[in-house]
């Protein structure tokens, strides 16, 4: 119940600071968009080959667009935590009684959010282009859903890595080392058959590469919706592994005052 | 040391030691008490460990051995039930400025524990007890750094703490401001029902609030007592003479060999302060005597001592930011 509440308040305090700069929405929506644009024109002859199997790249990029852009903007999620440990918000609310966990469940709802109006944004203006996608509004949720679990997974261990780093910097740099080459290691831009057997390998365990595939298979022609529900459960996994790691951080940066 | 808790002790600490690494020793075996219902002010040059006590005293870090009861609870052991009864204003902002002023209060009441009407009613209560209530529904980023500072206050007392932590409210505010703080603290500390420990770099602040102090330099407490005991164990005046030109010591105490009850003579360019048994006694030889020497004199002073004297003498650290001290008399 009290930690229901907290969690209540602090969904509310950073929903709230996302309606009062929507622009950022927008920001983290630039990349993306390029990406879409850029790839789907430079990359359209690759589905002609013998095999690629999906009509369109179109169709098979979005899914796994849909995907990366809610890893990258949940990378920032611990700028937020940065800023209030120098503004001195953080320590005001370590020191009373609060549940750990809402300061990070209140963050991976905002990042939820940002990603439903980003997939929203990046299926139109594909749908627009031509793309057409199987499962219908069921298949094209549910592949909102599994990029909501990677993204707050990703949101909950880049909270823990601000606790412990501190600073903007440091967080940059552990964003941007992780999002490309895990993006890059996986099927987003790529079917896995046409992927060097290394790299196939390697996204076997990438949840990158989990949540493209999930989202691809629900949004198919022939939705696969048992291979997307176990993909779904790995991430689920992984989620719930980071948010622990995310609270465990506050004891770290605790131990260093 | 007396191992026996006292009931009536808001803040008990006993044999405090905090390191950071194996070469710097924060907290160097700390002990104090702060009686239910007083006013603390803990003094201390920048980097003695007054923030570190803080911290501790406030469960946000542990220290490496000794005691800690705020409340009558042990804030080790216990932290979150010391986090239910204490209020905390930090050196830096609390608030989030993204969110208007009673935003960040109700937020940090329900963390705090209060819910539904209750909840408001105590809110909408602080916002006009504060004077901020015009304020209250714009973010906190577009406020004074004097209003901010009272809603800091206001969040810290959302639930009725109490003991309440004031960590340099004031440092960083205009004059006005750091009035329009104090004279919350005064309202506070005269209803007598929270006791506070409170850190200030102002000495004026301390001496006028705060029933009891204790002065803390590298980690040790050096000093403690009421401001006027304190003042009163340095027996005597603060005498002050400015020269036309700098002095050195050896030149001045030579020439003050034979003017009886004079001590603490601490020379710093053209400055000179000492602590006199009589000043009104004792001016007149000085100046005798430096005149003999040569040493020209600008101006003198002397004057009761002040809680910044004290502060000087146990930590050899003038407070910058001291008030001019109160004039007795003026020769030359």
């Amino acid at each position: 119940m009290t930690s229901s509440r907290h969690t209540a308040q602090f969904t509310l305090r950073h929903l709230r600071a996302l309606w009062r700069q929507p622009a950022y929405i927008m920001m983290t929506l630039a990349q993306p968009l390029i990406w879409l644009l850029l790839f789907s024109q430079l990359f359209s002859r690759v589905a002609q080959i013998p095999g690629f199997g999906s009509g369109s790249y179109l169709t098979y990029l979005v899914p796994g667009l849909v995907v990366m852009t809610a890893l990258m903007s949940a990378g920032w999620s611990g700028m937020t935590f940065i800023e209030d440990i120098d503004r001195g918000v953080m320590d005001r609310l370590l020191v009373s009684p609060v549940w750990r966990g809402s300061l990070n469940i209140g963050l991976l709802v905002q990042g939820a959010c940002i990603t439903v109006v980003q997939s929203a944004v990046l299926v139109g203006i594909a749908v627009l282009m031509g793309a057409r996608f199987g499962g219908g509004v069921a298949g094209l949720a549910a592949m909102v859903g599994v990029a909501m679990l990677l993204g707050g997974a990703f949101s909950a261990l880049s909270n823990g890595f601000a606790l412990v780093a501190r600073q903007r910097e440091s967080l940059i740099g552990m964003v941007t080392m992780l999002t490309l080459p895990l993006t890059f290691l996986s099927s987003v831009f790529m079917q896995p058959a046409f992927l060097p057997a290394w790299i196939r390998n390697v996204s076997r365990y990438n949840p990158v590469n989990w949540a493209a595939e999930a989202a691809r298979a629900t949004t198919q022609a022939n939705p696969d919706w048992t291979s997307a529900g176990a993909h779904a459960v790995l991430l689920l996994a992984v989620l719930l592994g980071c948010m622990m790691l995310a609270t465990l951080s506050f004891r770290t940066y605790q131990r260093s005052m | 040391m007396t191992s026996t808790s006292d009931r009536s002790a808001a803040i008990d600490v006993s044999d405090l030691v905090k390191r950071y690494g194996d070469k710097v020793i924060a907290l160097d075996g700390v002990s104090l008490e702060v009686t239910a219902g007083s006013v603390f002010a803990l003094l201390g040059p920048n980097g003695a460990g007054k923030s570190t006590a803080i911290r501790i005293l406030t469960t946000l870090a542990r220290p490496d051995s000794g005691t800690v009861s705020v409340g009558g609870l042990d804030a080790v052991a216990h932290p979150d039930a010391v986090r239910r009864i204490i209020g905390v204003v930090g050196q830096k902002h609390g608030s989030d400025p993204q969110a208007t002023g009673r935003e960040n209060l109700v937020l940090q009441g329900v963390i705090q524990g209060l819910h539904g009407a209750e909840l408001h009613r105590r809110v909408d209560a602080l916002l006009e007890q504060l004077g901020i209530g015009h304020a209250a529904d714009r973010v906190v980023r577009t406020w004074s750094g004097g209003m901010s500072r009272r809603l800091d206050i206001a969040m810290a007392m959302v639930h009725r703490p109490e003991v309440l932590f004031l960590d340099e409210p004031t440092t960083g505010l205009d004059p006005e401001a750091r009035a329009e703080v104090w004279s919350q603290v005064r309202r506070l500390t005269a209803e007598r029902t929270v006791s506070i420990l409170l850190t200030t770099h102002y000495m004026e602040e301390a001496d006028e609030f705060s029933d009891e102090v204790a002065i803390l330099d590298r980690g040790r407490i050096v000093a403690t007592g009421s401001p006027d005991f304190l003042k009163r164990q340095l027996r005597g005046d603060a005498l002050r003479l400015e020269f036309r030109s700098d002095v050195s010591a050896d030149e001045l105490k030579g020439a003050l060999r034979r003017v009886e009850g004079l001590g603490d003579i601490n020379v710093s360019g053209r400055w000179v302060r000492a602590r006199v048994s009589d000043g009104a006694a004792i001016a007149p030889a000085t100046l005798a005597a430096l005149d003999g020497a040569g040493l020209a004199v600008a101006s003198v002073t002397i004057s009761r001592p002040s809680l910044a004297d004290v502060y000087l003498r146990h930590t050899g650290n003038e407070f910058a930011s001291t008030e001019p001290p109160q004039l007795i008399a003026a020769a030359i």
